[in-house]
């Protein structure tokens, strides 16, 4: 993509808070960050995993942890979250890949059900109430990151939403990096024929595992975000229905593009608020627009532009 | 005298009580083109499949320059310089064919598990990666879609990254199947060429292919050699006339 359209982005990402309801647009920033590190496994190597909220929210948990009761800055709690999840993601993986296809995701699935029965029934985590009233703190010690500004008659909270924002953008960095490395050149070739990659002497294991670790961390870190903008870890945020979730983000917007897991998360996030107050018959819309989408678009909102563009975006 | 650069002892393997192959003896020189022949079902993709670690054998060793390889993990295979293509052609399809080989040129870079850094730091491949892509003839298709090729090219293009890996050894799964006698040619050729200076093993179905590439045939039979020689030798065998060419005078 070109540089052009890059900062394009940046400076929209920059302009946000002061149109869009900033708690709104770091939530979409979150889901967005963790869609898009879920896509670096299912587009970019081939692997379903259906446990991925194991990461996001057991980041969100250890970060809500290491705030609230330890008292460390919010940064270092972002950095033990990201860090949790990448470890959990190293035992999943290790376990996970050593299955193919439809037992890869029953095996992860199963494995964030643990979990999530830990942050049910262990005390650190609050059982059924999770963890609430997680302060946000002072960034590096020094910066307020609740205070808020006045800008244009109302109170702005510029400051999380600019340290969301770096981390969203570091975030993206490295998975679009990673995609555009050597490594992800071998991710794709596995993705592309596993056997053939074999026998170019690849060791396809190492690889699908440290893409795990990478996907797993990412998605950690995208949790940890979660919990600082939304004071709150939950049982949601480590259930099977946010792993759903992220899938259906991830094919809505385009899978094994860089831009299609922002774009569907951004959809689907959108219209979850747009649409509450019609109650749970939310569900139903939401489903109905995915089996259009996948009907009419199978590459996703991204994917199809991408090919009438004849370019990857 | 001999100077076996492949060598499989008593090498067995069952599938559930069904003996794919049985106590296969088979000697690969060095420099050799190498053709595994035999009816269909007779084991020859077994056996490859048994020599690249595909499968595991259920009994028997296999040396590699002497060395036995026999639990090793097809990676490592691929790592001493054991490179196999397939039955079906195996390319990387989403990828351009310059991405292709140079997938295989980048292996010994050992670049491969830094994510951290730019694909840019590849570009030096690309020279030699052309080189090769025109050696069999598709320097002006280096920059399309693989899946999009036709048969014959994505085989030469399977050639072309195989080659990328200088293997001492090259195991080529029936490379002239399923092609018009054109691309059986051109293959034909190609293989010839790539042979030089270094051993290829083939199964191949076309024995028009086999006369004019193979320095020495083994013929499979239910798993096990029915016979072994030159093409000459081979062809004039009654068993092999016989079990190969389906009883043509019964």
């Amino acid at each position: 993509m070109n540089r052009f359209l890059w900062l394009a982005l940046i400076a929209l990402g920059l302009a946000a808070p002061f149109v869009v309801y900033p708690v709104f647009m770091m939530k979409l920033l979150c889901f967005a960050l963790f869609a898009m590190a879920f896509n670096l496994l299912l587009g970019y190597t081939g692997l379903l995993s259906f446990g991925h909220a194991a990461f996001f929210g057991g980041a969100s948990y250890v970060t809500g942890y290491l705030v609230k009761t330890s008292g460390l800055t919010p940064e270092l709690g972002v950095l033990g979250g990201t860090l949790f999840a990448a470890l959990l993601g190293y035992l999943v993986g290790s376990l996970a890949i050593r299955r193919q296809g439809i037992y890869f995701a029953m095996v992860t699935l199963a494995l964030a059900q643990i979990v999530y029965f830990v942050a049910l029934k262990a005390t650190f985590t609050g059982g059924e109430d999770g963890l609430q009233g997680i302060p946000r703190g002072l960034l590096f010690g020094l910066i307020d990151l609740n205070r808020h500004y006045t800008v244009g008659g109302g109170p702005l909270g510029l400051n999380l939403y600019y340290f969301i924002f770096v981390l969203f953008c570091l975030g993206f960095w490295i998975i679009h990096r990673t995609i555009h490395s050597p490594f992800g050149q071998v991710l794709k070739a596995i993705r592309e024929n596993e056997p053939r990659a074999i026998s170019l002497g690849y060791k396809v294991e190492r690889f699908k595992l440290m893409a795990f670790v990478l996907s797993s961390a990412l998605a950690g870190m995208a949790g940890s975000m979660k919990s600082l903008v939304f004071q709150l870890a939950s049982l949601t945020d480590v259930s099977w229905h946010t792993s759903g979730e992220v899938v259906l983000m991830t094919l809505l917007g385009g899978v094994g593009t860089v831009l299609g897991p922002l774009a569907g998360a951004f959809t689907v996030v959108t219209l979850q608020s747009k649409l509450s107050s019609v109650g749970p018959w939310i569900t139903v819309i939401i489903g109905g627009i995915f089996v259009i989408c996948v009907l009419v678009f199978r590459r996703g909102f991204v994917g199809e532009l991408g090919r009438l563009l004849r370019r990857p975006l | 005298m001999t100077d076996p650069i492949l060598e499989t002892r008593n090498l067995s393997k069952e599938f559930k009580g069904f003996s794919a192959v049985s106590d296969l003896n088979l000697r690969v020189e060095r420099g050799h083109i190498h053709a595994l022949i035999g009816p269909n079902g007779a084991g020859k993709t077994t056996v490859f499949n048994l020599l690249t670690k595909f499968l595991t054998p259920t009994t028997g060793t296999i040396l590699f320059n002497g060395i036995d390889i026999t639990r090793e993990q097809p990676a490592d295979i691929a790592l001493r310089g054991v490179i196999r293509s397939f039955q079906i052609s195996a390319v990387f399809p989403g990828l351009s064919p310059l991405e292709n080989v140079r997938l295989a040129l980048q292996r010994a870079t050992r670049t491969s598990y830094q994510f951290w850094k730019s694909e840019r730091c590849l570009d030096r491949l690309e020279d030699r990666a052309m080189e090769l892509l025109e050696s069999v003839g598709l320097g002006e298709l280096s920059g399309g879609i693989s899946g999009e090729l036709a048969y014959g090219r994505k085989r030469a293009l399977e050639l072309a990254t195989t080659l990328a890996l200088e293997p001492e050894l090259m195991l080529l799964d029936e490379p002239t199947q399923g092609m018009g006698a054109e691309d059986v040619d051109r293959i034909a050729a190609l293989v010839k060429k790539a042979a030089a200076g270094r051993t290829i093993l083939m199964v191949e179905h076309n024995l028009k292919v086999v006369e004019t590439l193979a320095d020495r045939i083994t013929v499979l039979q239910r798993g096990a050699i029915l016979a072994e020689g030159s093409y000459a030798a081979v062809s004039q065998d009654p068993r092999v006339l016989e079990a190969y060419m389906g009883g043509a005078h019964a």
